[in-house]
């Protein structure tokens, strides 16, 4: 049993967090989502100048590290609430590559991704699928040698910023059926792609991706045709793994703001931290927090268990867990800040429009909660 | 022991009923607060006022209806159920019952007329930074100077002060009294006079329903005084009384609850509608069982207010449990909607589309109105307030 870090992960957290804590003050943030870009594709170009890109590669691929290191990269994300798509570039079409990945693939794309000129969207949600990985009307059908896909992805995040999008489709079977899907790299300009680009309330930007006839070459495939869904689950359980370390990132902060907060805070005459009910809430915040640390921890260290079903369950029980704390926590946080909570001026309520968001990202308590309750009845 | 209606509170039920529906104007249904202009807040009001209901609870010499306390709450439970946009509190609730409760006759001639029409727009400046629980200790003074007092000081979460007219402010009239509470008046003030600077606070659902308001050398007549200098605090701690009552807000919630069965009816899990879900199922049967527990607390209030008690220290109760379950409908609505709870519809694209929604109409308050609740338990006395008031007044720890 150990829970310390190797010294180069000591470094990358370092590295990180200095770069969030230096360019991630809340003004610049505000500055930077309501720009019209919204984003600043010159930090990504910082982030792979500083290998941030390659952390969670194995040496194959060019990187040095894997889940731990996308781990801690996204907790000082979440510190700084930092909006750039690592996840949906690094851990999504990053994992894709690296667990489905031809040679070829790998080389180019991971290559492009560490390198920081290639930008992923995963275009996985439809908008009558809900969290259901399975649940696909988008279709890619075979002509010739080649796919043609059509169909909707709904809230595609960081879809605007792409180069490349990773699309799951179904190509064959019944929608909701586990097999028949598979799973395609697609240029974002590609002929037949569309979108409707738009703001997240939590400061991203994402799109409703739109596939009208788009023909996708065979050597876009990732993975095998027809049973996509065993290499989507591990992908995304890895992207819920990061989201999971983001909230928890977040958390800490939304605690030590709240904490400042009734420290500088008077009423009646003594700051209101003095006050034991707010006392009280404020040590239900730090035990959530340290229960979701646990958690994250458990997720991460699981994501490379041999037993898929080992891997869901931990996975799951952690977006529960960090889901119900990101919750009580901001909520508990806007309560504690009063007034002062609910307004723009203070980085509290960004924090907790994050977590509230954070709550239905790669499937939503009650959706993990039902994975959890199938895989513990299996 | 009988929860029936009289055959009488039942015809009056109809007769509210068709009244709303053949009276309320067309282009306001099923628009939010948040989409309409002033004038269109303000014109049910005055469609009332000509009607003569703009203000059932006050004294028919005012020109209240004379309803009992239960008709009024059928009044308001219908209207919740078509979902009008009602009269703002700051005249009708607030300070028209100071005024013709404390007022001087010509107090009440000039100002109650323009409550009762909605003719004038009401705010209350009461909060200031420094004084948000503890009210008591603010700070905006009114020097008296000849027949005038002259305000300075700075109020906030004023809300809806960009649209008023007039507002009613608390303001310290004797800095040397022994206790904060002495030493307060309750002043009437015109937003048209120099002075007053109105900044609108942008909130984190993006909407900008509250202000600061900058009071600096702001002249005021000393006969816009409401009663006695220095006795303000008396008049506050009543209006907030008022304030208190309707606040479970069983009625909207109720219509609260019918829209999120119709989102979860719309919205598929494992190919059947959320509604089916029986983890979904049994969340918003939770919410209705509680509701159903508010809803009679509620009728248990009234039916005392109706045998002549005022409301008391358990309108506190009403305010604690009836915000959380109106915090908790924005939960599950939020909940319900799954990933297009995340679109920000103020950066929707116009580009004039409708071949390609983002997203069921539905969702885009989803986010947005979660939220602006959380507001709910921290205005009109935190929650944490209210659970001392019930400790110290009904415990009497």
């Amino acid at each position: 049993m150990d829970f310390e870090f190797t010294d180069e992960q000591n470094m990358v957290r370092d590295g990180i967090s200095r770069l969030v804590r230096e360019q991630y003050d809340y003004d610049t943030r505000r500055e930077v989502i309501a720009s019209e870009a919204g984003w600043r594709p010159e930090l990504w170009a910082q982030l792979a100048e500083l290998g941030m890109l390659a952390a969670p590669f194995g040496e194959e691929d060019g990187g040095f590290g894997g889940a731990t290191e996308a781990m801690i990269i996204m907790e000082e994300f979440g510190r700084g609430l930092a909006i750039e798509p690592f996840i949906p570039t690094v851990v999504c079409a990053g994992g894709f590559l690296k667990h489905g990945g031809s040679a070829a693939q790998r080389e180019e794309y991971i290559g492009g991704i560490i390198s920081g000129e290639m930008v992923f969207a995963f275009a996985c949600a439809e908008p009558r699928g809900r969290y259901d990985l399975a649940d696909l009307q988008t279709t890619a059908k075979k002509d010739g040698g080649d796919y043609v896909l059509n169909g909707h992805k709904a809230v595609v995040i960081g879809a605007p910023w792409a180069s490349h999008l990773i699309v799951t489709a179904r190509t064959s079977g019944d929608q909701r059926d586990d097999g028949g899907i598979s799973v395609f790299l697609v240029a974002g300009d590609a002929d037949g792609v569309s979108r409707r680009d738009y703001a997240t309330v939590d400061g991203r930007r994402a799109s409703e991706v739109y596939f009208e006839n788009v023909k996708i070459p065979a050597d876009a495939l990732i993975g095998e045709a027809d049973n996509g869904l065993p290499l989507i689950e591990k992908v995304v359980d890895e992207a819920t793994a990061a989201v999971c370390a983001e909230a928890t990132g977040a958390m800490k902060v939304t605690n030590e703001m709240t904490l400042d907060y009734s420290r500088q805070r008077k009423q009646f005459g003594t700051p209101i931290g003095s006050f034991q009910v707010l006392q009280h809430r404020m040590a239900d915040m730090l035990m959530e927090h340290e229960q979701s640390v646990s958690m994250m921890y458990l997720a991460t260290i699981k994501l490379d268990e041999e037993s898929d079903a080992e891997r869901k369950k931990a996975v799951s029980a952690a977006k529960v867990r960090i889901g119900q704390s990101s919750r009580f926590i901001g909520q508990a946080a806007i309560q504690t800040h009063g007034g002062m909570g609910m307004t723009d001026e203070l980085a509290v309520g960004s924090y907790f429009k994050r977590l509230s968001i954070v709550e239905g990202e790669f499937g939503s308590v009650d959706h993990h909660l039902r994975r959890h309750m199938k895989l513990s009845a299996a | 022991m009988n929860l029936e209606f009289t055959a009488e509170e039942n015809a009056f039920r109809q007769e509210v009923r068709d009244f709303i529906a053949n009276n309320y104007p067309a282009h306001l249904v099923g628009k939010t607060q948040d989409e309409l202009t002033r004038e269109e807040m303000l014109e049910w009001h005055q469609i009332l006022g000509k009607k003569g209901w703009s203000v059932p609870a006050w004294p028919t010499e005012y020109g209240g209806t004379g309803w009992t306390p239960t008709q009024r709450y059928i009044w308001s439970e219908e209207n919740a159920r078509a979902s009008t946009i009602m009269p703002l509190p700051f005249g009708v609730a607030m300070v028209g019952p100071v005024i013709y409760t404390f007022g001087s006759e010509e107090q009440k001639a000039e100002y109650l007329p323009g409550i009762r029409d909605g003719s004038v727009w009401w705010c209350q400046g009461y909060s200031e930074p420094g004084a948000g629980s503890d009210l008591a200790s603010l700070k905006t003074t009114a020097v008296r100077d000849g027949d005038d007092y002259v305000i300075n000081g700075q109020k906030t979460w004023t809300t809806l002060a960009q649209h008023a007219d007039w507002g009613f402010f608390l303001c310290r009239t004797d800095p040397d009294a022994p206790k904060p509470q002495q030493g307060i008046s309750f002043i009437l003030v015109d937003m048209d006079t120099p002075g007053i600077e109105v900044r609108p606070i942008k909130l984190i659902d993006g909407g900008y329903e509250v202000n600061e308001v900058w009071l600096t050398d702001v002249r005021v007549p000393a006969a816009n005084r409401i009663g006695e200098e220095n006795m303000g605090w008396t008049y506050a701690k009543f209006l907030l009384a008022h304030e208190r009552s309707g606040i479970a807000g069983v009625a909207r919630s109720k219509r609260g609850v019918e829209k999120l069965k119709e989102i979860a009816a719309a919205e598929m899990l494992d190919g059947k509608p959320l509604s089916q879900d029986m983890g979904f199922a049994r969340k918003i049967s939770q919410l209705e069982i509680d509701l159903a527990a508010l809803e009679i607390t509620d009728l248990r209030t009234l039916a005392g207010e109706q045998a002549g008690k005022g409301p008391g220290p358990e309108s506190s109760l009403l305010k604690v449990k009836g915000t959380e379950i109106q915090q908790r409908l924005t939960e599950l609505t939020l909940e319900a909607v799954g990933y297009y709870g995340a679109p920000d519809f103020r950066s929707f694209p116009d580009d004039g589309s409708n071949d390609f929604p983002i997203g069921p109409d539905y969702a885009h308050q989803a986010a947005p109105s979660y939220f602006n609740m959380r507001k709910t338990s921290i205005y009109g006395g935190s929650n944490e307030i209210q659970r001392n008031i019930i400790t110290k007044m009904i415990l009497g720890l």
